[in-house]
């Protein structure tokens, strides 16, 4: 930890890469040794600053004059550097670009539009564990989590079955580049292909199933509200945003009730909790943990003046895990307030696919405890090598009736 | 700290008194007040934090931004000139007092 005798920019210097495998397979040490240097730190290797605590995190992110997300939400700057794709319409924009497309994709994608979808998250979740019951022993990611949202989710949105691996890829590399473009990046970028083109054909309106979510994206071009090339892009940023997030998601969430066996008994016995318990997940390990804002004009923050036109990182992970907001942060308790938590962001850029992800991984959960189903960790896990996402890649499981 | 009244569909009353900043959402929230859901905690996406607002409250508060107003046409209870979603109401000096209605149902 090489920390400069004057502090460069006004704030504690750490030479950490928190891209490197070592850092990203062992978050939490990392983040607590960065919360501890301050509240705002200077990454030197990255020449960026990082808000490692939760108050400052929030303040960035609900602050969203002075921290910019049009200059991208990746660490590379579009101010300074061209960016490698076209850059998304919601997340990757300021008001008041941001502001009409926001409120018409937020009503397609709101509870009372995806109620309608329940029943058949249902069905499918039930078929799924049907299965599970009687495999037993499964690696919960191709097996539970990507089966399931690789289902549900395309469904939802209107998609025609086949090829739907190729989505994983494409999520992969998008939520890797908003990292730096390290190795993790590149290998994204080969693993890629044909993607690219394949999954654009899949936003076109004639490849859509009528009623779905993507063609209501559509038909708000009819009404005038975005324009027939938005109409894409728009619907590609749910394709690129809600796949690998919601099945890091439905992972995170396995793990976390198997090795805490007491949390699953109190949702198995009052599967009104369900909900609470799923935020209590996205807190403990949230899957989208890493992005950058961008200042508009020279902003002080915890006491440092950070010039215009700066990247400053955010750690959600890091910050739902500060122990000056949360009374003992690395124990998993689906019985906490956990009200306020960042793990799908905060203010006009949180999460607008928060609502069908949590419909997803609540059903899920909930028949799973309706059933009283049990499941362990059989074997080693891994995590994924990503510069940006948290979940795993291996997960062996067993699950049996209880 | 501002007081702000629920009046439930069956007419029924309850106060609180929150801080500055708190939203009208989030203080029924701390209270209980059942008649409130917030499935989303205040993003925006749910529509389920359906309020009416009478006068003199209802110009007092801020323009309603567009996704609020998309929103607002996703209630299950119907939406009058006098609806808003609570949170986006945020309390301070200017709404001590202010009272909110219920409405029938919010899923
Ligand atoms: C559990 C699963 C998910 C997690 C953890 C997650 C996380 C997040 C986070 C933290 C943000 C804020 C980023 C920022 O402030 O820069 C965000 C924004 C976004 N998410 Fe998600 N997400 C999930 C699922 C989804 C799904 C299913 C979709 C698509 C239907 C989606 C689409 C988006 C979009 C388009 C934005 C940008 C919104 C805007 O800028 O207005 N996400 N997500
Ligand atoms: S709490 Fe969801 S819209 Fe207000």
């Amino acid at each position: 930890m090489a920390q400069d005798a004057a502090p460069p920019r006004g704030a504690p210097a750490s030479d950490i890469d928190p891209f490197s495998p070592q850092h990203i397979l062992n978050p939490y040490a990392w983040h607590h040794e960065m919360r501890e240097l301050g509240a705002l730190v200077w990454l030197t290797k990255y020449r960026c600053f990082f808000a490692p605590r939760y108050a400052e995190a929030f303040q960035i992110i609900a602050d969203y004059q002075s921290f910019s997300s049009a200059a991208g939400v990746g660490h590379t700057n579009f101010n300074k550097e061209k960016p490698w794709r076209q850059p998304s319409m919601l997340l990757e924009a300021d008001p008041p670009d941001h502001t009409p497309r926001r409120a018409i994709v937020g009503r397609i994608l709101s509870a009372p539009n995806l109620r309608v979808f329940r029943s058949g998250f249902e069905v499918e979740a039930n078929r799924l564990i049907d299965r599970l019951l009687q495999q037993r022993d499964v690696d919960a990611v191709p097996e539970v989590a990507q089966a399931y949202v690789l289902k549900v989710f395309p469904d939802a949105v209107g998609i025609a079955d086949g090829d739907r691996m190729n989505l994983l890829k494409y999520g992969t590399m998008v939520f890797n580049a908003f990292g730096p473009q390290n190795d993790i990046f590149d290998e994204s970028v080969r693993d890629l292909g044909e993607v690219g083109p394949w999954i654009m054909e899949r936003c076109q309106h004639r490849n859509l199933e009528p009623g779905k979510l993507g063609d209501q994206v559509y038909q708000a071009v009819s009404g005038g509200q975005i324009t027939a090339e938005e109409a894409p892009i728009l619907v590609r940023s749910f394709l690129s945003a809600g796949v690998d997030t919601t099945i890091d998601a439905v992972g995170n969430a396995l793990w976390s009730f198997a090795t805490n066996p007491a949390e699953w008994a109190k949702v198995k016995a009052n599967q009104g909790i369900v909900k609470q318990a799923f935020e209590e997940v996205l807190r403990y390990e949230s899957p989208f943990q890493t992005f950058f804002r961008t200042t508009t004009k020279d902003v002080e923050l915890a006491g440092v003046k950070i010039p215009g036109n700066e990247k400053v990182m955010l750690n959600i992970g890091s910050a739902n895990r500060d122990p000056r907001k949360w009374e003992r942060p690395d124990v998993f308790d689906v019985s906490r307030d956990v009200r306020g938590h960042v793990g799908l962001g905060y203010g006009i850029h949180a999460c607008i696919g928060q609502m069908i992800s949590r419909l997803e991984n609540e059903v899920l959960l909930t028949e799973l405890a309706r059933r009283k189903v049990d499941f362990e960790v059989t074997g080693p896990t891994e995590y994924k090598v990503h510069n940006t996402l948290r979940g795993f890649t291996k997960l062996p499981m067993r699950f049996k009736q209880g | 700290m501002p007081k702000v009244t629920f009046v439930a569909h069956d007419g029924s009353k309850t106060s609180v008194d929150e801080p500055d900043g708190v939203s009208v959402m989030q203080a029924a929230q701390n209270a209980g007040i059942g008649g409130i859901v917030a499935e989303c905690g205040g993003s925006m996406m749910c529509a389920t934090c359906h309020v009416y607002v009478a006068e003199p409250w209802l110009s007092k508060l801020p323009a309603m931004t567009a996704t609020e107003s998309e929103m607002l046409t996703m209630t299950v209870s119907e939406r009058r000139g006098t609806s808003r979603l609570s949170c986006q109401i945020v309390l301070g000096a200017a709404l001590d007092g202010i009272t909110v209605e219920l409405p029938e149902k919010q899923i």
